[in-house]
């Protein structure tokens, strides 16, 4: 202490500061801030009270607080089945979901096989547990375990053989179907998708034009042509006592289709690379190869997170597509079910189901990629 | 001409000019579709030399330099580099790379790894070095440019200086013959210039055979040993630094002086 001016006084102890008046911050400043700025904020803040007001009781209401969620005792006692006259009118009629959830999630898989169906799917939700979310030592194990064990373990579960009970692919369905063809449409197509958009950007003008065709070839179809294309058209084709099952020619067609978008969707994240980065790694002496593998795709592709997530949660809708050649997917599952006459009126409700589940799917795809791209930025970019 | 004025040079630098060719052009020209970017160049490095290129901009000067590791290609005339010669063969493209680093304007870091890996992964996957002995190199040389203390940060997170210094560590991981540096100090700001160029300086005292596109002129008095200028893609005139600065020749070369030396 000096006897300088200084703004306190040495003798005065500083008393602590008074908080900031309410009209600054606290609720009351946040609500006049925040929703009741100008008049018109006033108007847009009482009409969405409203809507909120008027949709989401009785949503809430038709989902949760007036849905029926158990059967009756005469069919807990097992006198009769459950039906849809069981259900309260005002809302939905989970019972439905419950009566058939089986069918819903396995398809016509045979009940007692189904634990196959299970462990296959126990297997891949560890490899990709391990891949996405895992502790990085365990990444390399994941990779193996989901890229090289996971497909072959499926296959031989799935398929049965070698010691199973086979089961054709005429009885999967269900959830069970819809995850195999988005599996292994995503899985796939990332790699394949990669592929064309290297060759799309190649200088050698044979494998450029490869690309080109193939991509705007596919792209500017609608994904049911292509499925009824790879379910005519794959036959004639291949020779003709080579057999291939509707399920396998529909992947096929997915596949192509979804790895046309995703090669766009790596080519914008190509672009996006200065060419400083291929200078940098070129006057090192890496090879293309290792160029586009160590420097320029891992860039790329954080770039592409937010498109290629984009076309997975698209394909994944568009799964439900497969209906048209005759597959049995979740949705189509879930329709089949409104045919059986004790279920007659039920549609909403198994529409909502399926909305709900699908839903549930793609947000969780969409928060992942949101987590991704902030897990691998890297302090702002300089060229 | 070149071998006079090599083994003439006197600079603050101890000779160690040698009499192995390092780099030869021959008669190189290069056409930017109707543009001449480069007529006729000739030039011969030898092992040890410090060679300052300057020139107005448009002049060719980083077209040439980026002639030698092919990250241009030249139409006419000869490119070789210790007697490996650039053609369409990329395993000599790939050999000379390895054996030529090269310092750009904009350093060209991998934003996507950190200060260590830059510098390991040439060495791990180019030269095929264990990845300890890498980052043991990898850490001499941040140690060489002083800034051991940034290895785990990512390229994002130093400044434009310390940036440029990793970059430089970078490419001599590679153990180069040659070090090109294309206008390595233009990006940054001012007070950042001396971090880089006393690295540079102190490569040069090493006995590294350095070839510098520059403006920073007295880098060119301290180490060069010879000053090469350029004007609409050929060489004007070369000579030693004294010479060059005291007795500019040609009338371009007095022009270009007045220029960059009075503002």
């Amino acid at each position: 202490m000096t006897d300088e001016a200084v703004a306190i006084p040495p003798s005065e102890e500083r008393k602590p500061d008074l908080p900031p008046p309410l009209s600054v911050a606290g609720p009351i400043a946040w609500l006049r801030e925040n929703l009741f700025a100008s008049p018109f904020d006033i108007v847009l803040t009482l009409v969405s009270v409203l809507l909120i007001y008027f949709v989401v009781p009785p949503l809430l209401d038709w989902l949760i607080f007036s849905a029926t969620w158990t059967y009756p005792t005469e069919v807990v006692l097992g006198d009769r089945a459950a039906k849809f006259q069981d259900c309260a009118p005002g809302g939905a009629c989970w019972i439905f979901v419950r009566a058939r959830i089986g069918q819903f999630i396995f398809g016509f898989y045979p009940e007692a096989e189904r634990w196959r169906v299970v462990l296959s799917f126990a297997i891949g939700a560890i490899g990709i547990y391990g891949l996405l979310g895992g502790p990085d030592r365990f990444k390399k194990y994941a990779g193996y375990l989901f890229f090289i064990a996971f497909p072959i373990i499926s296959v031989w579960l799935l398929r049965g053989g070698l010691g199973l009970t086979p089961v054709t692919t005429d009885q999967w369905g269900g959830f069970m179907l819809t995850l195999v063809i988005a599996l292994v449409g995503i899985v796939l197509s990332l790699p394949i998708g990669i592929i064309l958009a290297l060759g799309r950007r190649s200088k050698l003008p044979v494998i450029q034009l490869l690309c080109v065709v193939f991509i705007e070839v596919v792209r500017g179809v609608p994904l049911i042509t292509v499925m009824f294309m790879a379910n005519i058209l794959l036959p004639i084709f291949l020779p003709a006592d080579m057999d291939i099952n509707v399920l396998l020619r529909v992947l096929v067609g997915t596949t192509a289709f979804v790895s046309a978008y995703m090669a766009e969707a790596v080519r914008g994240g190509l672009q996006a690379i200065p060419k400083g980065q291929f200078e940098g790694a070129m006057a090192l002496g890496l090879s293309y190869w290792q160029m586009m593998r160590l420097i320029v795709l891992p860039q790329a592709l954080r770039i592409s997170i937010p498109s290629i997530v984009n076309t997975f949660i698209g394909f994944f809708k568009d799964t439900t597509l497969v209906s048209m050649v005759g597959l049995y997917d979740f949705l189509n599952m879930v329709r089949a079910g409104f045919k059986d006459a004790n279920w007659v009126g039920v549609e909403l409700s198994g529409y909502a189901f399926c909305a709900i589940v699908y839903w549930v799917c793609c947000f969780s795809m969409s928060r992942y990629s949101m987590f991704l791209e902030r897990k691998l930025h890297t302090g702002h970019k300089k060229r | 001409m070149a071998t006079q004025s090599a083994a003439q040079a006197k600079t603050g630098v101890e000779m160690q000019v040698g009499t192995d060719v390092m780099i030869e052009l021959s008669s190189v020209n290069k056409w930017y579709g109707q543009f001449h970017v480069l007529k006729d160049i000739n030039l011969t490095v030898y092992k040890g030399e410090r060679i300052v290129v300057c020139g107005p901009s448009g002049s060719g000067k980083s077209t040439m330099i980026r002639c030698i590791n092919r990250l241009e290609e030249h139409q006419r005339g000869k490119i070789a580099v210790e007697g490996v010669e650039l053609t369409h063969d990329l395993k000599n493209i790939e050999q000379v790379r390895r054996e030529v680093g090269m310092v750009f304007q904009h350093f060209n870091l991998f934003p996507h790894l950190t200060v260590l890996e830059n510098l390991t992964l040439a060495p791990i996957w180019v030269r095929k070095m264990p990845k300890k002995e890498a980052e043991e190199v990898a850490m001499h040389y941040l140690q060489r440019v002083k800034i051991p203390e940034q290895a785990a940060k990512y390229p994002g997170q130093l400044s434009g200086g310390q940036q440029q210094r990793v970059a430089i560590a970078r490419s001599l991981c590679m153990n180069p013959k040659v070090m090109l540096f294309d206008e390595p100090t233009s990006a940054l700001d001012p007070e950042m210039i001396k971090e880089v160029l006393e690295v540079m300086i102190e490569l040069a005292r090493s006995g590294m055979t350095m070839l510098c596109v520059t403006h920073e002129m007295g880098f060119a008095r301290t180490v060069a040993n010879r000053v090469i200028f350029m004007d609409r893609g050929e060489i004007i005139e070369q000579n030693t630094p004294e010479e060059f600065f005291l007795h500019p020749k040609s009338d371009r070369t007095k022009l270009f002086l007045s220029q960059i030396l009075h503002h």
